[in-house]
């Protein structure tokens, strides 16, 4: 898997646009563009010139400094995020990956469709690649960067294809390559026709064991990518953004990498953090928290658009970050031919959280019951999901015939009296039994009070009580 | 032709056919026999006009309600306008961990600020009394719940809702599933909501239902129904055998 476009899509792939863009290397006046957009190439920009044609060329020309450091941190993000197709990845810096596909491509239905799952992956995400599949390693990373996509799997057909590829694609040191070229070779199938004592005399010995390798004479070991424990991504946008929209593609891509980087660990997100830069004001941060890991991007998706739309942002945006530290283990969903897409459980965190992305964690809540002879602190907002033994458990402590009604209000009103009764939208009408609650005494929060059920002529039933010590009539609660 | 044949054709729809597929019993019989199918209608919305709170509006529901949320699925109360008291719900048999309690409202401040703002506490009489901004959020909250497949019921308390939105979650309930219910003060106009029932209080514990609109029906009642029968079939009865009809398949 060769990215030949890596060190301008780090850049680019932050937006949707396809602005000029160059990415330049070297210092002052030897500054020299190392890539271009399709849109500078347009304009006639190409790699290899100085910055100051290429703005001859096209004055709206967006430049910037090569990043080789994001560069190795989007090839071992891009590393990571490959883990869900094969447990053995190998990164070749600065710009190919190699994948193991002989374990696993039967599990991901033959190696066609697994390069069309990988490509697909690689389009979601931002990244141009060219994907060759070989016996070898070696052989593999040549004939990708080659760009010549083919699936080989036995030595015979490798052999004759590997022949015909140009010399350079073997990223030969510049003296070496060029000594060969002196000798008039092109291709590797003219390397090979060569005794093998003279070349290596000639050019040094390890071009021999390169070749070797390929070829698949020599054992080519390659040590495995280790994925880190932690997610954390950061994607350049190329233009400052001011919009939320905006916003969205680049953290959706961010989210795409995010989902393949768990499901490759078996993993799954139990809080978000987005950090959002500019270099004028405070970095944004914003977290997401959820109820049950999730590594679906297209629910993450769903819960940062909510969650994005409750924000100003006060600077335009250069940088977007992905922090992931709260990893918890989330099974792979088992093949059952007859469950639905969700379990019921899904769909209720999945609801939870899509409410809670939009309104804040604290307004969407479950109530649970609590021991206490005080009415008002008989209850209690908890998180929903919390399991039912915590909220059903608490024993009812009033007696089964006194009556409790299905509205409380946050603070007891005080009722109006008219001719010595006490009246809401109509003279209230006391009803027997009266229940008298005297509690609270060790806490300062003491109350005493005694409680009826009151009718008003029109209909609606209350529960009222009388403070013992004021005599005082307050409204707590509405029958519903 | 024959008439046999006639009542095959597609096109030709019969007034009584009751859709009895979707039917949630309510737990009172006299009320069942009015409603299209034997009971509230699942995956539609149902719009209760009433005059005044507390006239007996949510225990006509209780029973129903008791039941769904020891199901699978939430329960939804979207921007309830006082407390739902958690002691008065488990003595009706309301399971507490299916009853998803929605406050539809801005986190406060920034989002910069990770501190969790404190719990708003609905009060005051009005329904949907809020800003516009408060009021979108509550339209927001009604159709996802609706939509999402994860309610079996939602009830909302929202006023100034009109026609265009209730034909919105109409559609939504029958795409989720879910049983919609709108509290409202004065009947929608042009409302496309499946059921529309009217209350009245009548007397002590006891309510007059008349059946505004129903599917597949002219309207119908008034029908008396007394509270606290229902009370005391909790108490005892096991719940209603009708409801077993598997959830329709999504």
């Amino acid at each position: 898997m060769h990215l030949p476009r890596l060190a301008l899509e780090i850049y680019h792939r932050g937006a949707r646009a396809d602005q000029p863009l160059v990415i330049a290397e070297g210092e002052g006046r030897e500054q020299r563009v190392v890539a271009a957009s399709e849109g500078a190439r347009r304009g006639g920009v190409w790699p290899g010139m100085r910055v100051s044609e290429a703005y001859a060329l096209a004055s709206a020309l967006c430049v910037k400094a090569r990043d080789t450091t994001a560069e190795r941190e989007s090839l071992e993000r891009l590393a990571a995020w490959s883990g869900q197709y094969t447990s053995c990845v190998s990164l070749i810096p600065p710009d190919t990956l190699l994948l193991e596909i002989a374990g696993s491509r039967r599990l991901h239905g033959g190696p066609d469709r697994l390069t069309r799952q990988v490509r697909d992956g690689l389009n979601d995400l931002g990244y141009t690649a060219w994907l060759a599949t070989a016996p070898t390693p070696l052989g593999a990373t040549w004939l990708a960067r080659a760009g010549r996509e083919v699936e080989i799997t036995d030595h015979a057909a490798l052999f004759s294809v590997l022949a015909q590829l140009p010399l350079t694609c073997l990223n030969l040191e510049p003296q070496c390559e060029v000594r060969l070229t002196g000798m008039g070779l092109a291709t590797l199938v003219d390397c090979l026709r060569l005794p093998r004592d003279g070349i290596a005399r000639r050019v040094g010995p390890e071009i021999l064991a390169s070749l070797d390798r390929a070829f698949g004479r020599l054992p080519d070991p390659r040590a495995a990518f280790a994925p880190p424990e932690r997610f954390h991504a950061r994607l350049g946008l190329p233009a400052p953004v001011t919009t939320r929209e905006a916003l969205l593609f680049p953290l959706h891509r961010l989210l795409i990498e995010l989902a393949g980087f768990l499901a490759a660990r078996g993993m799954g997100a139990a809080a978000l953090d987005i950090t959002l830069h500019s270099t004028r004001a405070v970095s944004t941060r914003v977290r997401l928290q959820l109820v049950a890991p999730s590594r679906d991007a297209q629910h993450l998706g769903g819960l940062v658009r909510e969650r994005l739309e409750r924000l100003t942002l006060e600077a335009p945006v250069e940088e977007v970050r992905l922090d992931v530290d709260a990893l918890l283990p989330l099974a792979a969903r088992p093949l059952d031919l007859f469950a639905g897409p969700r379990t019921p459980d899904e769909a209720r965190t999945q609801l939870t959280e899509r409410l809670q992305a939009r309104f804040g964690r604290d307004a969407v809540r479950v109530a649970a019951c609590c021991a206490e002879h005080r009415p008002e602190r008989a209850w209690r907002y908890v998180e929903p999901g919390t399991r039912t033994e915590t909220i059903a458990d608490s024993p009812l402590v009033f007696a089964r015939d006194s009556r409790r009604p299905l509205w409380l209000l946050p603070e007891p009103i005080a009722l109006d009296m008219r001719d010595g009764q006490p009246y809401r939208k109509g003279a209230l009408t006391i009803e027997p039994p009266r229940e008298r609650i005297e509690s609270g005494w060790w806490d300062g929060e003491e109350i005493a009070r005694d409680y009826f059920v009151a009718r008003n002529p029109k209909g609606q039933q209350f529960w009222i009580f009388r403070e013992l010590h004021t005599a005082h009539w307050f409204l707590h609660g509405i029958f519903g | 032709m024959n008439l046999e044949q006639v009542l095959q054709r597609p096109d030709v729809w019969r007034g009584n056919h009751a859709h009895a597929t979707h039917a949630i019993a309510s737990g009172f019989p006299a009320l069942d026999r009015l409603l299209p199918g034997g009971g509230w209608p699942r995956g539609a919305i149902t719009e209760i006009v009433l005059p005044h709170d507390g006239i007996g509006e949510l225990r006509l529901l209780l029973p129903a309600l008791a039941r769904l949320s020891r199901g699978d699925s939430w329960v939804a109360f979207i921007a309830p306008p006082h407390i739902p008291y958690a002691p008065a719900l488990v003595a009706a048999g309301v399971e507490l961990s299916r009853l998803l309690l929605v406050h539809p409202r801005k986190p406060a401040g920034s989002m910069s600020r990770i501190s969790e703002p404190t719990l708003p506490l609905p009060s005051g009489e009005g329904w949907g009394e809020g800003s516009r901004s408060w009021r979108a959020d509550c339209w927001w909250a009604i159709e996802s719940s609706l939509r999402a497949g994860a309610c079996a019921a939602a009830l909302a308390w929202i006023g100034d809702v009109d026609a265009a939105h209730v034909r919105r979650w109409q559609l939504a309930a029958e795409a989720g599933g879910t049983w919609g219910i709108l509290f409202q003060r004065q009947p929608i106009p042009n409302s496309s909501a499946a059921l529309r029932l009217q209350l009245a209080s009548a007397g002590t514990d006891a309510l007059t239902i008349h059946v505004l609109k129903r599917r597949g029906g002219w309207p119908i009642g008034p029908v008396r129904v007394e509270l606290d029968h229902a009370l005391a079939m909790r108490a005892s009865a096991p719940p209603c055998a009708r409801d077993i009809s598997p959830r329709r398949a999504r």
